[in-house]
């Protein structure tokens, strides 16, 4: 089997007192679409941030591409990367948040183009037909201009995309991208990831769309309480006869879409 | 009795000296002051809980006295530990120092204003933490930090004028002077008054303008 994009091995996170990933295994395989679903409270969204070293799993190991991800291991033992080591392993991913996480002082086309410019070290005018580009891809060449106070949610969350993508990563990771969105602006996100999937992208994506991880996802992991109750194709996810604790979560998704399931 | 501000005026050029002696450790002292306070309370914030209590102390103690005992302490203390200032270096030097008390306590508000999601964001496109605070956080921060840096600048400008009590030759000791020469006491005084209160009007249209200007972009 080729190296998996992401490898998760017996991950476990604690909150102070409270357990919230309880030695996850998982294998992110490349150009698929792997889904993490599962109820509010469940754990999907600590594992996603951990994917990208923003939370620092209490114990277990995390690969990018057969690198390790914030902690190396010796003789058994964890030592915290560098700055630099995690910064290096890092940019293979790219992040989407829930929250968008624009930063407001800057036009859409100066958030794509900052860290061209920044990291890469590209000048002004290179870096700004990059970022162009990237918006392009997301239809926003004519909100280039605009700070993300003068655009939508949806908008605000596909420039979020394209300044991800500018980068080149080869792992976009998606925390709840539309959850902050009305239903309209949902649609036009939804798109942008699944031209992004078609084009073979590895992605990660938690959500609440079921919708989208049945029909977009190869893979669709289901947490509760902490721990990875199991991880397959959606045919086989959703197939019945289900688990009863997944029967139970999609009951409560009945009017959102996921009926295409019964 | 009849004010008579001509002997005031008649001064004029050692009045600008002394404005301009005021206006130089005013500028000098809150721009050092805002770069210190800055760096106290970056430290504060990132170089862990050992150096965050450290820096507690030394801005408790001078948000907790007067300024002017301070500037008497390093003024009239300093030689006793070797530390001799000439008045506008001492006079410089506490201000900006006193000041940094203050501005760190504006930063470290600041920090907490920018939403930690803006940080994870520069995180995973790779940006260096200074490259994080100087592209980010500090712009992102600059709206509101600016009303309370207005603010403490006014207040520093007339702290200045207790400068005059070790003997650095600002405006109000220089007024002062020409007041007791001239017998014209009160008319030093109103003077004076008026000068700093210029002074404070000028630097809150200052204020105001680049308010308006890092406004463009907020909703």
């Amino acid at each position: 089997m080729t190296q998996p994009a992401i490898s998760v091995r017996n991950v476990s996170k604690r909150f102070g007192e409270t357990l919230v990933l309880k030695d996850i295994n998982l294998e992110v395989p490349r150009g698929q679409v792997s889904c993490l679903i599962g109820p509010s409270g469940s754990g999907k969204s600590t594992l996603l941030r951990c994917m990208a070293f923003l939370e620092e799993a209490s114990a277990g190991m995390i690969e990018i591409e057969g690198e390790p991800l914030g902690f190396s291991e010796k003789d058994g033992k964890r030592r915290r990367q560098t700055a630099a080591e995690l910064r290096r392993t890092r940019s293979k991913i790219g992040m989407v948040f829930q929250q968008f996480n624009l930063w407001p002082h800057m036009t859409a086309l100066g958030n794509v183009s900052m860290a061209l410019r920044r990291v890469r070290g590209l000048s002004r005018k290179d870096a700004e037909e990059r970022a162009m580009a990237q918006l392009v891809k997301v239809g926003l060449e004519a909100r280039a201009g605009h700070y993300p106070s003068q655009l939508s949610g949806g908008q605000q969350q596909r420039v979020a995309i394209a300044r991800a993508l500018a980068l080149d990563p080869t792992i976009m990771l998606f925390d709840e991208p539309t959850s902050a969105l009305d239903p309209e602006l949902t649609g036009e996100v939804l798109n942008v990831m699944r031209a992004l999937a078609d084009e073979g992208m590895t992605m990660v994506v938690v959500t609440h769309e079921i919708g989208f991880a049945a029909s977009v996802g190869n893979n669709v992991c289901f947490l509760d309480h902490g721990q990875l109750l199991f991880h397959d194709t959606p045919e086989a996810v959703f197939a019945a006869p289900r688990h009863p604790r997944l029967e139970q979560f999609l009951d409560t998704y009945l009017d959102r879409g996921a009926q295409m399931l019964r | 009795m009849s004010f008579d501000f001509a002997v005031i005026l008649a001064k004029g050029p050692q009045i600008l000296a002394g404005l301009g002696v005021t206006i130089l450790i005013w500028v000098a002292g809150t721009i050092l002051a805002a770069a210190l306070g800055f760096l106290v309370a970056t430290a504060r914030r990132y170089g862990g809980r050992l150096a965050d209590l450290v820096l507690s102390v030394p801005v408790e103690v001078l948000r907790g006295t007067p300024f002017l005992v301070q500037i008497f302490l390093l003024y009239f203390g300093g030689p006793y530990i070797g530390l001799r200032l000439d008045p506008i270096a001492a006079g410089l030097l506490g201000l900006s120092v006193y000041g940094a008390a203050y501005y760190a306590e504006i930063f470290r508000a600041g920090f907490q204003s920018v939403p930690p999601g803006h940080s994870e964001a520069a995180d995973c496109v790779g940006l260096t933490r200074i490259q994080t605070i100087l592209h980010v956080q500090l712009p992102e921060m600059a709206l509101l930090v600016l009303p309370p840096s207005m603010n403490m600048a006014v207040i520093l400008l007339k702290e200045t004028a207790l400068l005059s009590l070790i003997t650095v030759p600002e405006m109000t000791m220089t007024v002062q002077a020409i007041g007791s020469q001239q017998y014209a006491f009160v008319e030093s005084i109103v003077v004076l008054a008026l000068v700093y209160w210029a002074l404070v009007e000028l630097a809150n249209f200052l204020g105001r303008v680049a308010e308006r200007r890092l406004s463009t972009y907020s909703a």
